[in-house]
């Protein structure tokens, strides 16, 4: 078997294999140059920044590089009586040199996050700072405003000493550090965001499964109908599904407005008294009847691709094996459409979690998302930290669900059209 | 969908029913667009339909709005539809050209790590537009691309590429690649087999693909929200902060030529799906 004359050489004298080999590398790498330039301007543009996001989630070297005198005079501190003079001393150097740099309006804002308050406190500190004589800082600041001898305001710019920190996160849950390191809630009449992360999900499932609802009956009618009437029909689906989500929401706002038409209509059958109209929009019922239709057609779909390839017969052979109709489909069509209902349900459910432009239209104040809140903060608030800390939270939450359905059906089980 | 003459009295209910279901589903999916076309034709100010309008006047139907629309004063829709072609037309050809590429090398036998390669490729598309938008910012701001065509046009190209990639792949995955070893067999070099068989045969999947690419960059909000500045308006732009701000009349005048400009690209996508299905059977 080892011999060399065993081995089949090729026109050249170089073994069959050898060449052969050389000849699949250099496939590979022809397949790869191919598909690299978008791979890398992907890499470039979209999964770099990403990362990006993520590590300015937790940066906090800002406030670190700010004040570096008095984080290192505050190492000694305890964190349970006032600091000492010390402390105050290298505060208010930092800060000082800050309101020379003209820089100090970061430091206000990003230490109001921390505590509220905070900026109106070195607002007046700045201004009361030019006639400090020297020494005793710590009588002359506590003199500015009493809530600088206030014990907390000094815990929480403790709570910013380190560069990198997972406090947005937790903020995006409603929790926080408090000043003995424990990781509690927040008071019940603040918790903002538990209430958004609850109402994405709530909205996102019924959303799912009123679309499933719906669309299981026409998808079955689309796939069973003669070609000449499907094909009629299927624009129905197809129109919605190419025009522009503001056409339909806009739509949908002219149609659920108080003087609009479903109000007219239940004026009309008698339903309501015409002068006690239902608000039906800027609240949550506009986000679910708006977001279930436009997503139907991404549930739709899927599904009549699957349908279609279920043959008649089948159904035809389980009821002449003696099933009832309702038997023959639970027991042989539906189970055949599930890889179709799993693809729908991924796609709508994952669309809606993510959803932003209609509820931020037509959802009012109670029917907003967890995009929103990333949006208002990106846009208004300009947390950006916040912002990126909540988007990488519910990125991970898609990429749960993607995973755990990846699991269950197999992703490769998706049919798109 | 006629019923056989021996079907039980209560399953022919059930029938009716079920059709009943399937006839308002049709409608609620379909008839919010049609709400936009007659109110667009309003004479009045009101997006409600005036008295008028439901006794059919001709006094109660104008065209002001598109009128509006076209010569208002300090209007920005003339601006704003001039963008949206220039990034969408662009963002269309860089998807295309990216997405047509990568995907031949992804439906290669001998791609190296296609799972994970593939995965990132369609990213774009799984992940949440708003996020995509903050990370897309970010890096647009870094280098300096921030509210300029170009910045929006590169998010463009990285939201569209998906669907390319998707529709090539799979319009390759039905390809006899014998037809390539042939042309090269006698005698022709890999680009020219590339230009004169595969992508003639590939093209309804390629152009299919940039419609959807096309029309990703054409109705894209979210992503512009954060990029674009006062001189990248688009028409979503400005739908968006009008429906925010006040719903006027003119805005279901442009609507109603969006609705317009997707029923074209409707026919469109479905004549090329079409014809690709029948360049397909032959092959069979």
């Amino acid at each position: 078997m080892s011999s060399e004359t065993n081995k089949i050489l090729t026109t050249d004298g170089i073994p069959l294999e050898e060449s052969l080999k050389k000849a699949e590398k250099k496939n590979k790498i022809k397949a790869f140059l191919l598909v690299a330039p978008l791979l890398l301007f992907l890499i470039i543009t979209y999964v770099f920044p990403i990362g990006d996001m993520l590590f300015r989630s937790v940066d906090d070297r800002m406030v670190t590089n700010m004040l570096p005198k008095t984080f290192k005079a505050m190492e000694k501190w305890d964190g349970k009586e006032l600091p000492d003079e010390e402390v105050f001393e290298a505060f208010y150097l930092d800060y000082k040199k800050l309101v020379e740099e003209k820089t100090f309006g970061k430091l206000a804002t990003q230490l109001n996050y921390e505590k509220n308050g905070f900026k109106s406190i070195l607002k007046k500190l700045k201004r009361k700072m030019k006639k400090f004589e020297e020494g005793n800082y710590k009588e002359q600041i506590m003199e500015v405003h009493k809530r600088w001898a206030n014990v907390e305001y000094w815990r929480a710019l403790k709570r910013r000493t380190p560069a990198y920190t997972y406090s947005k996160y937790l903020k995006g849950v409603d929790m926080y550090e408090n000043e003995d390191g424990k990781i509690v809630q927040v008071p019940e009449d603040r918790r903002v965001h538990k209430i958004l992360w609850v109402r994405t999900i709530e909205v996102a499932f019924f959303v799912t499964v009123l679309c499933f609802l719906m669309a299981y009956p026409i998808a079955h009618l689309l796939a069973t109908l003669p070609m000449k009437y499907s094909n009629l029909l299927m624009i129905c689906v197809l129109l919605p599904f190419w025009t522009s989500l503001l056409v339909r929401t806009a739509s949908w706002m002219i149609l659920l407005q108080q003087q609009g038409i479903v109000n007219d209509f239940f004026v009309w059958i008698g339903l309501i008294s015409d002068d006690n109209r239902p608000e039906m929009m800027y609240n949550k019922t506009g986000t679910y009847v708006a977001m279930t239709q436009i997503l139907l057609p991404f549930m739709v779909l899927p599904l009549y691709s699957v349908m279609k390839t279920i043959s008649p017969s089948l159904m035809r052979a389980g009821k002449s094996l003696g099933g009832t109709p309702f038997v023959a489909f639970w027991k042989v069509y539906f189970p055949l459409t599930i890889p179709g209902i799993g693809a729908g349900c991924l796609l709508v459910f994952i669309l809606a979690i993510g959803y932003y432009i209609t509820p931020a239209l037509v959802g009012g104040a109670s029917g907003t998302l967890i995009s929103n809140q990333i949006a208002y903060h990106m846009k208004s608030t300009l947390d950006w930290s916040f912002a990126s800390a909540m988007g990488l939270m519910l990125l991970t939450g898609v990429l749960v669900i993607y995973w755990i359905y990846n699991k269950l059906v197999g992703v490769d089980n998706i049919k798109l059209g | 969908m006629a019923l056989p003459k021996y079907t039980e009295p209560h399953y022919r209910i059930w029938h009716y029913f079920y059709l009943t279901i399937c006839t308002f589903v049709f409608f609620f999916l379909i008839a919010p667009l049609f709400v936009i076309f007659p109110l667009s034709f309003n004479a009045e100010e009101f997006l409600v339909f005036s008295d008028g309008m439901k006794r059919l006047d001709p006094d109660a139907f104008s065209l002001r709005w598109y009128q509006d629309m076209v010569y208002g004063t300090k209007n920005p829709w003339g601006l704003a539809a001039k963008n949206s072609f220039i990034i969408a037309i662009f963002a269309t050809l860089g998807s295309v050209l990216l997405g047509t590429v990568a995907a031949l090398g992804l439906s290669s036998r001998h791609m190296p790590y296609k799972g994970i390669i593939m995965a990132t490729l369609i990213s774009p598309m799984i992940v949440p537009l708003i996020i995509s938008g903050v990370a897309i910012f970010f890096f647009m701001a870094k280098v300096g691309l921030a509210a300029t065509h170009t910045g929006i046009i590169l998010a463009h190209i990285v939201l569209g590429t998906p669907f390319v990639v998707i529709t090539v792949t799979a319009t390759l995955s039905g390809f006899d690649h014998s037809v390539t070893r042939a042309a090269s067999s006698l005698g022709s070099d890999p680009v020219n087999t590339f230009m004169k068989i595969t992508l003639p045969l590939i093209l309804p999947g390629v152009i299919s693909g940039g419609l959807f690419a096309f029309v990703t960059s054409f109705d894209e909000v979210v992503v512009v929200l954060f990029l674009a500045g006062l001189d990248n308006t688009t028409i979503p732009i400005q739908m968006w902060t009008g429906l925010r701000e006040q719903l006027s009349p003119t805005i279901l005048a442009v609507a109603t030529c969006l609705i317009v400009l997707s029923t074209l690209i409707l026919v469109t996508a479905e004549l090329l799906r079409r014809r690709s299905e029948r360049i397909r059977g032959i092959n069979r």
